[in-house]
């Protein structure tokens, strides 16, 4: 490889045959993705960095490593509230969404019957309609049946979003699953139950790890529903949201990055899980 | 026993209402219903505060007799078909370079770094722009450095085009990307092979191929701009306000749910009708070669 760019230098003017190679053509497309990642990944980068400089003005000039925004939120009681809420929201959304998601998947999966498109555009199209529409409408309907301002409304409302990202992710990997598989057990005897303990969920368990990671990240990092139907019941994304409106401090960076570490190790967990899939589908 | 037996006599399986059930409850309840009350809401009235439930046109004639409205209308549409232009644009070189140039151990990197995003707080990166795009911020700092007239971008369309983009860009290479992935080699390959140049190559081989793929992306950046009420206020600084700035102005600051449910109900229409656009250029009859 080394070698043959050495040689296409030193023959510059000289056209190289078509098909192979392409290097210039090559090289121009992967400094086009790199700007691109440097786009999506300057934001994180930026929040992560600056939570640890000292200044207190929102400015690109460093003022010196500090500490003092983690210990800031440390100390705000209202962002400690706000991170066990949305702890706490995002742990009952993932269970209730994943298996929600499983038990829809798995009906995908096995039957056809009259009405099965319009089932499952019930079942996938909340993450189409703008949040914010969304938000808007549950105010309207939860504050008729009392669930405004509890978190209990927080959690239907983030259910409705996360059930078809757990949906798919396990439809997906049900896809894999050989449809001989079940009456192969149910012909050995197994009941319907057994063969779905013993079968079908060790089957899936990977995506319900990655199904249960992806669903709690998303209603962690949720906060419109939150805004409109929590009422004073402020989750953490609420509260930056209030601090954004208000006075700007760089203590969001801090927040940002704290959230960030928790969310990567969900990613990375949720990574390994769908990349061993992967390995084991490539062999 | 098999419920997927045609030849039985069709019976309602216990079983399979069982699984099938939890979506069904939890959506109806919680999804269908509340929609099925914002439309009824846009009919309702507003007397001394209190909402009354009606079947009046008055709020539907409020609204849409309004400039201020369509200027918003027209300004949301624009600057959402803008963002799922730019994002496909961008996207496609970079899915393009991932599916078939880079190595796989690069591609898997990509990906995670691709996902990442999404298990950052979307708010915290638009304060983060808010920094980088300020007067004093590190464009401008860049800018001025490599001897550029510079200017403020905060508060203007730019800022929100960038904002909406860093809502939607990751998902829409990922998109791309899997369409790619999905395009069938050997007919790249043929194509080379029958003295098809690279670009050409791209334009009436490989993007006739993944084009599903390609209008579904742009379709979830239109839908995700579309609805976005972040970037617009914060990046945009609400000016021209888009239609999610409308309604969270009429139900917090106004408290006018009504009329709020009138503007909501506008942007579904308005979003299943591109949805539907999308579908047919998705799936339409293919012309040329298939």
């Amino acid at each position: 490889m080394k070698h043959e760019r050495r040689a296409l230098d030193a023959a510059a003017p000289i056209r190289r045959a078509r098909p192979r190679g392409k290097p210039l053509a090559d090289r121009l497309l992967g400094a086009f993705t790199l700007l691109a990642f440097g786009f999506i990944l300057a934001p994180i980068v930026s929040i992560i960095v600056f939570s640890f400089n000292a200044d207190r003005f929102p400015t690109m000039v460093w003022g010196g490593f500090s500490l003092r925004w983690y210990e800031a939120i440390w100390n705000d009681a209202t962002v400690r509230a706000g991170f066990w809420r949305s702890l706490r929201v995002s742990a009952t959304v993932s269970v209730i969404a994943t298996a929600i998601g499983f038990a829809t998947a798995y009906v995908d999966y096995r039957w056809r019957f009259f009405g099965k498109t319009l089932y499952l555009a019930v079942a996938t199209l909340p993450p189409t309609v703008p949040i914010l529409v969304l938000g808007l409408a549950m105010l309207s309907f939860f504050s008729t049946i009392g669930l405004v301002g509890t978190l209990a409304g927080v959690v239907a409302g983030h259910v409705v979003i996360c059930a078809p990202f757990a949906m798919a992710l396990i439809r997906l990997r049900l896809a894999d699953m050989s449809p001989d598989l079940e009456p192969a057990a149910w012909n050995l005897g197994a009941t319907r139950w057994a063969t779905m303990r013993a079968v079908v969920i060790p089957f899936c368990r990977p995506a319900i790890f990655a199904a249960l990671a992806i669903t709690a990240a998303v209603s962690f990092d949720e906060f419109m529903i939150a805004w409109f139907v929590g009422g004073f019941e402020e989750t953490l994304p609420v509260r930056i949201l209030a601090m954004l409106q208000g006075q700007v401090s760089p203590r969001i960076n801090a927040i940002g990055t704290i959230v960030f570490a928790i969310s990567i190790t969900l990613v990375a967990a949720a990574q390994l899980l769908t990349a061993r899939r992967a390995r084991h589908e490539e062999e | 026993m098999l419920a997927e037996r045609r030849f039985r006599r069709r019976r309602v399986d216990p079983f399979a209402v069982l699984w099938a059930s939890p979506a069904l409850l939890w959506q109806g309840a919680f999804f269908l219903a509340p929609l099925g009350l914002l439309v009824w809401l846009s009919f309702w009235s507003l007397r001394n505060f209190r909402l009354i439930p009606d079947f009046t046109t008055a709020n539907w004639d409020r609204i849409l007799t309004r400039d201020f409205f369509w200027a918003a209308f027209q300004h949301t549409l624009v600057i959402s078909a803008v963002t799922a232009l730019v994002a496909s644009l961008i996207a496609f070189p970079v899915a393009y370079f991932l599916a078939f140039r880079a190595r796989a151990a690069t591609r898997r990197l990509a990906i995670f770094m691709l996902i990442t995003p999404f298990f950052t707080s979307y708010l915290v990166r638009i304060y983060a722009w808010t920094i980088i795009l300020a007067n004093e911020g590190a464009l401008n700092l860049l800018g001025r450095a490599l001897g550029f007239e510079t200017a403020n971008l905060l508060s203007t369309p730019t800022a929100t085009v960038i904002g909406y983009l860093t809502l939607c860009l990751p998902l829409v290479v990922l998109i791309q990307l899997f369409a790619l992935s999905n395009v069938d080699r050997d007919l790249v390959g043929a194509a080379h092979n029958l003295g098809c140049g690279p670009l050409r190559t791209v334009l009436t081989v490989v993007l006739p191929a993944a084009r599903t793929g390609l209008v579904i992306a742009a379709a979830f950046a239109f839908i995700l701009a579309f609805g976005d009420y972040v970037s617009p206020v914060f990046l945009g600084g609400s000016r021209p306000p888009t239609l999610s700035i409308l309604i969270v102005d009429q139900t917090r600051s106004g408290n006018h749910w009504p009329r709020a449910a009138v503007v909501a109900v506008v942007m579904i229409l308005t979003l299943i009708a591109v949805l539907f656009g999308a579908l047919a250029a998705a799936y339409g009859r293919r012309k040329g070669a298939a």
